[in-house]
């Protein structure tokens, strides 16, 4: 009735995740008990679960990504911890059994529950408004895509309070991930966490390659677009290209595990290296998927706060395109000690190398970017300009161990976990913390706490320093990555510093809670009232924060790049004006992508659990919810012209009072002038 | 980066190699980030110094708020990383050529052949022409090439001592090579470097290089006094069967054929055929 569930896979003999497991349902309990104290289940039903707004599901991806974040730098504590405990020569509080599924929930929660959804966020508030859209091509699949990531969410979480997630790295090599080596749920936890999020990510990629493709304003050429726009281009159509062989490369080992197929086991036939190259294959687009959109919000960021056009437009442009191409050439440099022969590694060592080009004159761009402007320190470009010093190394010893020779002693080193830590944090993360401050007031509002901003940039990059140069000089030494037994007493000063690392970057997180709070207890003082607080290029700026849901009355005219500023400066673009209106198509919200996933959480539950029965009612569960909605006509309504105005005016008397204070300010201004004159 | 590589000191095992081939390896690290500090120190000094001359305090500055295109500056920042890059690929080919794992070392001595079977979670050790075998300890004469064969008995793996420099993977049903030689003697910490199960963290083994072959036929004669040996395939078995922190052991005599036999084990495999055995 219950396949392999009982009493006994609930791990209550474990403290530590008892105690977690206790503060989860406190909060949790606390959160639904606020909720239905306020009464508002409904208003969250009807306007954030249902909704197809890109703005909304953005804004959710990214509430979710931060939940994600803490849990995913939990691990890292504890991970860190147990070494530095264990190179001290002590056993340490977590054994092997326990620290394995701590490395492999790490690694699999900062990549798809915490870096994807942050990228994937942005893209859904920033792209639409960027290319003048009132929503994304699919608005419905849209919804689901968001829905399925939250399935992955809470199988992942659900494996720590019943049964045990994978132990095998985040990457579930076989034969360690096959039946006979885990014959536990943990990979099955890992196999449906990624496999039905994993069908979420592809439908993303689908939608938003048709978005910007489709759904431009009409006068925007492609060589007009943003470039966030053409990097979230080019980061999906690496999505199209790359999560199908994840998703057949999983399936193919979850044929392995449940029916007994041979494709990557020992025995008749079956091959390890099949595997390694097919989620390689998939792995290293992958963290181009992650990065690209990221160079395009460095890209705004540095011409926005230097108040001057981006540098080298048609080439940044080329650049992304170039490395979107070379990403699926270069996969086998993740395994040069597999024995490939010296052509094959030396040909993969080069490919990979020349990807450094076209990254490095983006670095170029951005720097010349800076060239003769008039740069505001602000957070965003704090941010930035932390990511050109960390991102530049990160890159070097990137490079460094695409020379195969190089990488036959660097391999699986802890040097090799600096590296991409350097890269990913000092890329995707810095770049995701840029891009939220940057995009806050259009998303709700309002604009950040400056001050606290600043002092989670300065703890972030203090204990970033701190947590991974030392990890560079382990490798050297030969320390090896995935330890947590006996470790070599040498390695200890060196994770001591490392640990402390930790502990200031946890201070940076802290820091970053407060200015959460801060700036949501002082959003009446920090109301963006223009909808353009930084004196934006692009046409996100060019409506009211947060946006209207229809986005824009009229589509903006996107024939210039920087379309926005020019048209601020010539006196074209002029919001107070009343204009004529015509009604809007827009979308309808809808709640079958939440049936859809709760059937497919009930399907992957099922699975990992050997339920048969539920996993084959939740399958036609899924199917039939589909068929449904696909005879669903009624999708969509038209906003009719009085709404459009008594929206458009309420903007109208923002700006009004915007100038008003404008005013108000100046005169302070001048008064302390004449104040300090007298 | 200095500073990290001045910390990390003279017990950094990749900054004090004790075999060629890791001092070709080090060699190879410096040079290529020396290399690479052309463009990345450039790139730092610019950066900050950038930030800080075009600041919006620094009134007196230049402002051009819509100059955006430089054909110079485009060629400088194409071509300086195409340069680099090109001799780094350069020294690439050669040095992936020069150092491929499967290439034996040249030399006038005749190289001796250990076979490597990693076991869940040890190493065994095996010496095809001497007969005998031991666990979490290999032993070879310095200045003698030694040629690895490796394998694994069910978890991918990979062999590592990184004193001597490059690792290899060991896989199921497959034999990977690697030729190493030691230059100094003394006894090297080896290691699984591919994270296999519980037992990982703690697969340790040592490589002694000896003085000379004397030295190393004193041991093989040690080694074949041991009262313990490995008979027959389910003797074999048992040792396989997992273990933690396994102590060194030392089988004065092993079954003809038992690397081949542990490579071919596994039936149907498409691994095993002869001409992939080497």
């Amino acid at each position: 009735m219950f396949g392999r569930l009982t009493l006994e896979s609930i791990p209550y003999h474990e403290p530590i995740i008892v105690v977690t497991l206790a503060v989860i349902a406190i909060v949790g309990l606390a959160v639904v008990a606020a909720i239905t104290k306020a009464g508002k289940w409904q208003y969250l039903w009807n306007e954030w679960f249902t909704s197809v707004d890109h703005k909304k599901l953005g804004f959710m991806y990214i509430a979710v990504a931060m939940v994600m974040l803490i849990r995913g730098f939990a691990d890292a504590v504890m991970m860190r911890s147990q070494q530095l405990l264990s190179a001290a020569g002590e056993s340490g509080y977590l054994p092997p059994h326990h620290y394995d599924q701590i490395f492999t929930a790490h690694g699999v929660i900062m990549i798809f529950f915490v870096a994807m959804p942050l990228v994937i966020g942005l893209m859904n508030i920033i792209v639409p408004l960027q290319i003048g859209a009132r929503d994304v091509a699919f608005p419905y699949l849209n919804n689901l895509s968001f829905w399925l990531f939250v399935v992955g969410v809470i199988l992942t979480n659900m494996s720590l309070g019943l049964g045990e997630f994978g132990r095998t790295g985040w990457l579930a090599y076989p034969p360690l991930s096959g039946i006979e080596a885990s014959p536990g749920v943990g990979v099955d936890y890992w196999i449906w966490a990624l496999q039905i999020s994993g069908v979420g990510t592809t439908l993303t990629g689908v939608n938003f390659f048709a978005t910007i493709l489709r759904m431009r304003t009409p006068s925007m050429p492609m060589m007009k677009m943003p470039v966030f726009t053409w990097a979230s281009l080019c980061a999906n159509i690496l999505i199209i290209i790359s999560f199908p062989i994840l998703t057949v490369t999983i399936a193919l080992l979850t044929l392995d595990r449940y029916i007994g197929t041979h494709f990557f086991t020992n025995d008749l036939g079956g091959n390890v290296m099949m595997y390694v190259n097919l989620i390689w294959a998939w792995g290293h687009p992958e963290v181009y998927i992650l990065i690209l959109p990221i160079f395009g919000v460095f890209s705004e960021v540095t011409a926005t706060f230097s108040r001057k056009k981006l540098f080298g437009y048609t080439s940044l442009v080329w650049a992304t395109i170039v490395i979107t191409i070379l990403a699926f050439v270069v996969w086998l440099h993740h395994f040069f000690t597999m024995g490939s022969g010296a052509n094959v590694n030396a040909f993969f060592g080069i490919a990979t190398m020349i990807i450094s080009i076209p990254t490095g004159v983006k670095i170029f761009n951005w720097l010349f970017t800076m060239y003769k402007g008039r740069i505001r320190f602000t957070t965003p470009m704090m941010w930035t300009v932390g990511f050109l010093i960390t991102f530049s190394v990160g890159g070097m010893t990137g490079v460094l161990m695409a020379v195969p020779g190089a990488d036959f002693v660097l391999h699986n080193s802890v040097f090799l976990i600096a590296h991409f830590h350097n890269v990913i944090i000092g890329g995707v993360v810095f770049g995701c913390f840029a891009a939220i401050t940057y995009w806050f007031p259009k998303a709700t509002g309002f604009t950040m706490n400056e001050t606290w901003g600043k002092r989670a940039f300065i703890c972030w990059i203090v204990g970033f320093l701190m947590a991974f140069l030392p990890l560079y000089a382990l490798g050297f030494m030969g320390m090896t990555r995935r330890l947590s037994q006996d470790l070599n007493p040498e390695y200890f000063p060196l994770l001591a510093v490392a640990a402390a690392g930790t502990a200031v970057i946890a201070l940076g997180v802290a820091c970053q809670f407060i200015q959460i709070y801060v700036s949501v207890r002082d959003r009446e003082q920090n109301r963006d009232l223009t909808g353009d607080p930084w004196g934006g290029r692009t046409f996100e700026w060019a409506t009211s924060s947060p946006p209207p849901f229809y986005n824009f009355a009229h589509l903006p005219k996107g024939d210039v790049l920087d379309g926005f500023w020019y048209q601020k400066q010539s006196g074209e673009f002029d919001p107070t004006k009343e204009v004529e209106y015509e009604r809007i198509h827009m979308p309808k919200n809808t709640p079958t992508g939440i049936y859809v996933s709760a059937w497919a959480l009930v399907f992957g539950f099922a699975m990992i659990w050997y339920i048969w029965w539920l996993a084959a009612a939740s399958f036609v569960g899924i199917i039939v919810t589909c068929i449904q909605h696909s005879y669903n006509d009624d999708v969509d309504y038209y906003v009719e012209v009085e709404e459009i105005k008594a929206i458009e005016a309420e903007r109208r008397a923002q700006l009004e009072e915007a100038k008003k204070n404008e005013v108000k300010d100046n005169e302070k201004k001048d008064d302390l002038e004449v104040t300090y004159a007298n | 980066m200095a500073t990290i590589l001045m910390l990390a000191g003279c017990n950094s095992a990749l900054l004090d190699p004790k075999g060629s081939i890791g001092v070709q390896e080090k060699e190879l690290i410096i040079t290529a980030l020396l290399l690479m500090l052309i463009v990345v120190i450039p790139v730092i000094l610019m950066t900050i110094y950038f930030a800080y001359r075009y600041r919006e305090s620094n009134t007196d500055e230049e402002y051009a708020p819509d100059w955006s295109h430089s054909t110079k500056i485009e060629v400088v920042v194409w071509t300086i990383p195409i340069i680099i890059i090109a001799i780094l690929a350069t020294i690439t080919w050669r040095s992936t050529h020069e150092l491929e794992p499967s290439k034996p070392i040249a030399s006038d001595v005749k190289p001796i052949t250990i076979e490597v079977v990693s076991l869940d979670w040890k190493w065994l050790f095996i010496y095809p022409e001497e007969n005998i075998a031991t666990v979490n300890y290999v032993a070879f004469p310095k200045d003698v090439p030694v040629q690895f064969k490796l394998t694994s008995d069910n978890i991918m793996n990979a062999f590592f001592i990184p004193r001597l420099g490059t690792q290899i993977y060991a896989m199921p049903g497959m034999v990977t090579k690697l030729n190493l030689i030691a230059n100094h003697t003394g006894d090297y910490k080896g290691f699984a470097s591919n994270y296999s199960g519980k037992g990982f963290s703690q697969m340790k083994f040592t490589a002694a290089a000896m003085e000379d072959r004397t030295a190393f036929l004193n041991w093989v004669q040690q080694v074949k006094a041991s009262p313990d040996r490995i008979e027959d395939w389910e003797q074999f078995r048992a040792l396989a069967s997992p273990t933690v922190a396994e102590p060194v052991k030392m089988f004065s005599s092993i079954p003809p054929f038992l690397f081949t036999d542990v490579v071919t084990q596994h039936p149907g495999s498409m691994n095993c055929l002869p001409e992939n055995l080497g």
